[in-house]
């Protein structure tokens, strides 16, 4: 077989650049991948290590003082591993050359060591040293947004009193992976830190000596988290706790959960798109291209090789191919998923990385690519071997040809020879054409639903933050304050408007499914924080009852008119069933809003607000400012334009770069699914072409019969590849929508145009090389010999 | 008389083409002895292609027997066939049909890897006077050296019988004579049968007996007295 192999490897050297094509169109596939699930697992098992190394607790709660002692009965809870006590408290931070106000949640370190839960890892510096109440650690973005080192000092009201501290050590927390500021909806670093200190200076700031006011647990392997938090909020009831929560209602770890959901939804969606496609288009090429060897493998036939050894002198050649595509795909791969790794370990600021050697995604992608490619090459080889050799050397039969329309009507009338011959050649193999036109189709379709994440996100950005919370800054309290706190903050340099905002923390239930969310009262003709509907329209809120995210009613299984029973976590505990009148289309995490008299008479409390939002003078902000630095009672103000910005990095990291990366793959396997598609549609019409050449066609005409079928290919290909597309972005934000975040499906004109053009652009770079192609033909040999 | 080497009796073939159907072959009776050079002859659509591609087991009868000395030909399945072409016959086809990425050593190694006896590549290729153009691809040499190449791949197993389908049809007169000088080479250095197709009628002078073909039969033989040789052709 020696000189079969001289064959193959000769046959590859002069199809290099179609092989190239197809291999690439296979790396695209295998890539994605390889790329989506090697970074996921690398980063999930960084976070299972993070949280392992560093003790991260299981359970949360809050209380407003509760002595030490009872943290002995709290240890004895069935299924409590570590009990840790602590202090944490928000405070206005006031640090030199910054003139927004920022906040601190302050929390406590036991003298001299390590908590036993919640570790922290210092990155530079050290812990405070016993006895040094003003020495203070931060987090590590915290002092990277204003270049604090060890040694540099800010000031911090603590309990309405200024104290000057001291940075001595920069450190990562697996509590605070993502930090978000009160009242905010994403994480400020230059706004927002977490600040450690010794225990003994901040009790005796707070007079908490010998108690904590907050407790963390960890629990053993088979405990049941809902049981231990039960226990635990009956414990600290007495002593002003806050309903108790587990992981998955912990700010931080739902962020994270969300942030590597989100990687995991596109990672199972997009790849396993990407490479069914791929192999799809590998199956259809490699047929065309085996069925083009019919003569050669007459031949071969003809001098007495065996079918099974033609068949597998071409399956060795599409396996060269697609070995190829699989190892340029996970290379590929594999340095784009470090990368992505590396990306989201800097965003989440893990302080070391797990990189997770995934080598069944590789055999299954290849196996996959391989699988396809020769079934494909078996298809025409079947079709090829069975024929009498005799019958395999003579060029195929020409189709039967049909005339379209009457013979009486005269399409040369309407249309020129080269597109009556386009047509007919179309017409004459519906099946090639069909292939053609879903392989571009398909193309065109993974492109718009790699292209439409941008588009969607700008949706959301839209909805979020210009339809819905139109407040320039939010002023959040440290504790709940009278409605004529309102008033307090209107007055201040700067405020156009002001509006109050009451939160409470309620369980909504309905049957057997609950959710831990946060109920909103706002006015009823609340201009700043609108109420928007499911038809983008702003509504006003009914009288009774409450209005709810719909991704919430939907969870929750009811509608409009629907009872839900309401457990009140917050002053006196009681659960109520309340009437859910309104749906609102919101994009961030999912709430219930109510009308602010009624959430006041529902919690039996004379009006009160826990934050007001404003709308600014731009021109007073930093009067503005120093008037909040100074008062005690607010604990942070987050301002939108801010969050705006830091939205827009956050998407960044999580979706535009992913986005960019499948944009970039799609681009690759469109253009291989093209270019193929015009050289094998060369290939298999040489001898045709060569012939009009003879009878006195010029190199542009002939061009232009080629070159006419692949436009109309490719323009037909359009309108199916959008509704493909269409259907692959539906198919995405379904899968990516979830309780923190979601997005309304929003595929711009500009999405469809772009997807089309790369495909079409990809079309006229073939027909560029196409056209080298064909000044080359030379007629004579095209002519006598059918190679 | 010398062996037989193949018998047709009532060999008949039918094409179907779309809506037509073709009898290309009507019932053709024949034989063939070892040793021979036979020429056939006929215009365009006469069934000469037919016969030869089917006694090549190229291609199957409709209906009829056809045998290769005892082996009953019609009868094999695409297998049997394989084998046979494989250790009994050597093609040469009007358009060399080589393979473009192979030199012509390559091409004619092609077969020897897959034959029982087979020559080496070289000595085939010095056979039809091709020594110095061993390494050269299809592309570089001339058609009367191409189709050298095609009889040489075509002898080097050797075939008991070496089966040309218009060895000569895409070549000049000189060239041509070359191929045929070639062919009757291997016949009296081999002593194997040699069937040629073609429309050239000179060429029959070179042959033992010659068959004219019409419409599907054998209309007419005829048997030359005295084998004239290539030199002598002329057309």
């Amino acid at each position: 077989m020696r000189t079969l192999d001289i064959k193959l490897f000769r046959d590859l050297v002069r199809l290099w650049a179609q092989a190239l094509a197809i291999a690439l169109v296979i790396a695209g596939g295998v890539s994605t991948v390889v790329l989506a699930v090697g970074s996921l697992r690398s980063l999930e098992e960084t976070r299972i290590a993070y949280y392992e190394r560093h003790q991260f607790a299981d359970v949360f709660a809050l209380v407003r003082r509760a002595p030490k002692t009872l943290l002995t009965q709290i240890a004895e809870i069935p299924g409590v591993a570590a009990v840790q006590g602590r202090i944490a408290k928000l405070a206005l931070l006031d640090i030199p050359q910054f003139s927004e106000p920022a906040t601190g949640l302050f929390i406590s370190l036991p003298e001299d060591r390590q908590p036993a839960l919640n570790r922290l890892y210092i990155r530079l510096g050290r812990m405070p040293e016993p006895g040094r109440g003003d020495e203070v650690v931060v987090t590590e973005g915290f002092a990277k947004a204003h270049a604090f080192r060890p040694g540099s000092h800010f000031a911090a009201i603590l309990n309405g009193r200024k104290r000057d501290l001291v940075v001595v050590g920069i450190a990562l927390s697996p509590e605070f992976i993502y930090a978000i500021g009160p009242g905010d909806r994403m994480p400020d670093e230059r706004r927002f830190a977490i600040v450690w200190m010794s225990e003994k200076a901040l009790a005796s700031v707070y007079n908490l000596d010998g108690a904590f006011s907050s407790v963390i647990l960890s629990l053993m392997r088979d405990a049941s988290e809902g049981e231990v938090i039960t226990r635990l909020d009956a414990l600290l009831d007495r002593y002003g706790g806050q309903a108790a929560y587990g992981r998955e209602d912990q700010t931080s770890h739902a962020f994270l959960e969300h942030g590597l959901d989100m990687l995991r939804n596109m990672s199972r969606t997009l790849p396993p798109i990407f490479l069914l496609v791929a192999a799809f288009l590998i199956n259809v090429t490699l047929s065309r291209i085996v069925a083009l060897e019919r003569e050669q493998i007459g031949l071969l036939k003809a001098l007495g090789y065996r079918n099974a050894a033609v068949a597998w002198h071409y399956i060795k050649f599409i396996v060269v191919i697609v070995t190829i595509g699989v190892v340029i795909g996970s290379a590929a791969g594999t340095w784009l998923g470090t990368f992505v790794t590396e990306m989201y370990g800097d965003f989440y600021r893990f302080p070391f990385r797990v990189f997770v050697q995934s080598s069944d995604v590789y055999v299954a992608a290849a196996a996959l690519s391989l699988g396809a490619a020769i079934v494909g090459a078996v298809r025409a080889l079947r079709d090829i071997v069975t024929l009498p050799p005799a019958v395999a050397m003579q060029p195929p039969a020409p189709p039967r040809f049909r005339r379209l329309l009457p013979a009486n009507f005269a399409i040369r009338n309407v249309l020129s020879q080269p597109a009556v011959m386009m047509v007919r050649n179309i017409s004459g193999h519906p099946i090639r054409a069909m292939f053609t036109i879903a392989g571009m189709s398909l193309a065109t379709g993974i492109l718009i639903a790699s292209l439409f994440l941008n588009g969607t996100m700008e949706a959301l950005i839209d909805v979020t933050y210009f339809l819905s919370d139109r407040q320039d800054a939010t002023v959040s309290f440290v504790e709940r304050r009278p409605l004529k706190a309102v008033n307090q903050i209107a007055r201040l340099p700067g405020i156009l408007a002001a509006e109050p905002f009451r939160e409470v923390p309620v369980r909504i239930r309905n049957g057997n499914i609950d959710r831990r969310i946060m109920i909103s009262g706002r006015p009823r003709d609340a201009d700043l924080n609108r109420i928007i509907d499911t038809d983008l329209h702003p509504v006003v809120l009914p009288e009774a009852g409450l209005a709810l995210s719909s991704w919430l009613v939907h969870i929750l299984g009811t509608q409009v008119g629907d009872f839900v029973e309401i457990d009140l976590l917050e002053g006196r505990r009681r659960t109520v069933s309340l009437p859910v009148t309104a749906l609102v289309e919101d994009y961030f995490g999912i709430q219930g809003m109510m009308h602010f008299d009624a959430l006041a008479r529902l919690m039996r409390e004379a009006p009160a607000v826990n934050s007001v939002s404003v709308s600014l003078d731009a021109n007073e902000r930093d009067r503005f400012y120093d008037a909040i630095k100074s008062m005690p009672t607010v604990s942070g103000v987050a301002l939108q334009r801010v969050s705006l910005a830091n939205f827009r990095d956050a998407l960044a990291v999580l979706v535009t770069t992913m986005a960019n990366i499948y944009i970039g793959l799609a681009a690759v396997i469109a253009f291989g699914v093209v270019y193929n598609s015009a050289r094998i549609s060369l290939s298999e019409r040489a001898r045709e072409l060569a012939s009009l050449r003879v009878l006195g066609f010029t190199r542009g005409e002939v061009l232009r019969i080629l070159l006419l079928e692949l436009a109309v290919l490719t323009l037909l290909a359009q309108p199916p590849g959008w509704a493909i597309g269409y259907g692959l972005a539906w198919t995405l934000q379904t899968k990516m929508a979830g309780e923190l975040m979601r997005t309304r499906l929003v595929v711009e004109h500009s999405t469809y145009v772009l997807a089309s053009a790369m495909v079409i652009a990809a079309a006229l770079f073939s027909a560029l090389v196409v056209r080298r192609r064909i000044n080359q033909l030379d007629l004579v040999t095209v002519l006598k010999t059918r190679d | 008389m010398a062996d037989l080497v193949f018998s047709a009796r009532a060999l008949t073939k039918t094409y179907t083409s779309g809506e037509t159907q073709v009898l290309a072959l009507r019932a053709l009776d024949l034989e063939i002895f070892a040793g021979e050079v036979v020429v056939l002859l006929g215009p365009s659509g006469s069934g000469k292609s037919t016969l030869l591609n089917i006694m090549g087991g190229l291609d199957h009868a409709t209906s009829g027997q056809l045998f290769f000395r005892d082996q009953e030909l019609t009868n094999l399945d695409d297998r049997g066939l394989t084998a046979y072409r494989r250790q009994h016959v050597g093609f040469v086809f009007q358009f060399y049909n080589l393979i473009p990425s192979l030199t012509a050593y390559e091409n004619v190694a092609l077969v020897t890897e897959i034959s029982d006896h087979p020559m080496r590549p070289d000595e085939a290729l010095a056979l039809v006077g091709l020594e110095p153009r061993v390494h050269h691809f299809p592309a570089q040499l001339s058609g009367g050296e191409q189709q050298r190449v095609a009889i040489a791949r075509a002898i080097a197993k050797r075939p008991d019988v070496l089966l040309c389908d218009e060895p000569t049809g895409a070549l000049d007169s000189k060239t041509g004579i070359r191929v045929i000088e070639a062919l009757l080479g291997i016949n009296a250095q081999l002593g194997t049968t040699v069937l040629i197709i073609t429309h050239n009628a000179s060429i029959q002078d070179v042959a033992d007996r010659v068959l004219f073909f019409a419409d599907g039969q054998i209309s007419r033989v005829h048997k030359n007295k005295a084998r004239r040789t290539a030199a002598e052709l002329v057309w």
